[in-house]
């Protein structure tokens, strides 16, 4: 592929997307879009460039930003964003929510669907220490591709068997041949959602907690302070967001602080300019979270003592 | 260094499963059956045993069963690795005592991800 050629797809990508790819990505894009070509009567990358600088199409377009996304996901994915579910966010709503027994949850890069799922296992799981509550766990991503997948809520031998305990599996899956269905009452408790994250958060309503996980890596740090900022805005003064292991909020925003007790997970900084917050808002929610250190000792200890 | 007894009756499998549990740092004995391994773990219990279903003389099922019934037998971490994948079986192992279940073909990942998921790793 020719500079030209490559600097123009990774110009739409980056535009469509967000996703940076770099000088040394162009075997990538080769391999991931030779079949993009095919697909559409086209044998090269080459043609497949021609034909989208010929006429904007924005279903090819599409087609292109899906075959360059890396949808790579796993059950119970690096373990402790679920335990800290478990454990530590919500026994603290328990306490201190009151009658607004709502929990609103957001998978912002939901790919295949297991990080939703996880999720909902986990709720599931605490059914009995939670009575009255409701929860609402919304999955979005970018590719339908995955949507898609996400939907059926079947995956194959190899997939169920990474990050998934057996008792789970068992408890939650029903079989058919070599493939292993959700439980329906578990894929019910999830719904799925087309969203890019470069688009207005607006319409999505306000959250308790965002999983916003292994998606910031892809991104470059204006995308990834834009997007971290307006999830802040979503979130509830008393809710967390959960970053992927190789993401952090440190030198990108000041709208999200991390918890030092809890790695990887942060809260609303509602001190920090950028959270829209203004005036009086501000000082009482700062006076708020200012009473977070004593429950944050409070919950973790009864976290440690059920261990 | 925590020890893990490998039992399967094909040489290949012990092997494979060898190198990926050697580099988690696992020091590895090898069985050929159930029989072999109930006479390893009766002279010196392991922190953890790999366990395949189908082997001649002694079955994986059979060896869990009696293993558990040792004075000690209930320290062995066991995590079944077989090519029975079907509800049927697991739950039989998990009744058993297994604390985790391996569907053949398995790969370094889900080896990892399984001994984590018991606290091996
Ligand atoms: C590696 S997966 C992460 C899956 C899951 N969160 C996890 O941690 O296992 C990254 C996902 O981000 C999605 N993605 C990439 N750019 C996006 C964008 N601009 N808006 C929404 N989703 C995007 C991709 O389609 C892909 O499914």
């Amino acid at each position: 592929m020719n500079t030209d050629d490559f600097k123009f797809l990774v110009d739409r990508i980056k535009d469509r997307s967000g996703i940076v790819l770099s000088a040394d990505k162009g075997y990538l894009i080769e391999s991931r879009l030779v079949p993009v070509a095919q697909r559409n009567g086209l044998t090269t990358v080459e043609e497949l460039v021609k034909k989208m600088r010929a006429t904007p199409n924005a279903a090819l377009m599409e087609e292109v930003t899906e075959a360059m996304t890396t949808n790579e996901s796993f059950f119970f994915r690096d373990k402790t964003p679920f335990d800290f579910l478990k454990d530590y966010i919500v026994p603290q709503f328990l306490q201190s929510r009151g009658s607004n027994k709502r929990l609103n949850i957001w998978c912002a890069a939901a790919s295949t669907g297991q990080e939703p799922y996880s999720i909902a296992m986990v709720l599931k799981e605490m059914n009995a220490k939670m009575p009255g509550w409701s929860y609402k766990i919304l999955g979005t991503d970018l590719s339908n591709d995955v949507l898609e997948k996400a939907k059926t809520g079947t995956y194959s031998q190899f997939e169920v068997q990474r990050g998934l305990p057996i008792n789970l599996l068992v408890k939650y899956f029903k079989q058919t041949g070599e493939t292993w269905m959700i439980d329906p009452a578990i894929r019910a408790m999830v719904e799925y959602k087309y969203f890019n994250l470069l688009e207005s958060f607006a319409p999505l309503g306000k959250f308790d907690v965002i999983y916003l996980r292994n998606v910031l890596i892809y991104f470059d740090r204006e995308t990834k302070k834009s997007i971290l900022e307006r999830a802040a805005q979503l979130l509830a003064p008393d809710g967390y967001i959960i970053l992927g292991a190789a993401e952090t909020v440190i030198g990108i925003t000041d709208a999200l602080r991390p918890l030092k007790t809890h790695r990887g997970l942060y809260e609303r900084n509602s001190a920090a300019a950028g959270t829209g917050l203004a005036g009086k808002a501000t000082s009482t929610l700062a006076g708020a979270t200012s009473s977070r250190p004593s429950s944050v000792l409070k919950t973790s200890g009864t976290a440690a003592g059920r261990r | 260094m925590k020890k893990c007894l490998v039992v399967d009756d094909s040489r290949v499998i012990r092997k494979v499963a060898r190198q990926i549990l050697e580099e988690l740092d696992f020091e590895i004995s090898e069985a050929g059956d159930g029989q072999e391994a109930l006479e390893y773990c009766q002279a010196e219990m392991p922190d953890a045993i790999l366990l395949d279903w189908n082997m001649p003389i002694m079955s994986g099922i059979d060896f869990l069963k009696a293993l558990r019934e040792e004075s000690n037998g209930h320290e062995p971490v066991v995590v079944f690795c077989t090519t029975e994948n079907d509800m049927k079986h697991i739950t039989e192992a998990i009744n058993a005592g297994a604390n985790e279940y391996i569907m053949k073909p398995f790969d370094r990942d889900i080896l990892e991800d399984k001994f984590s998921e018991v606290g091996l790793v």
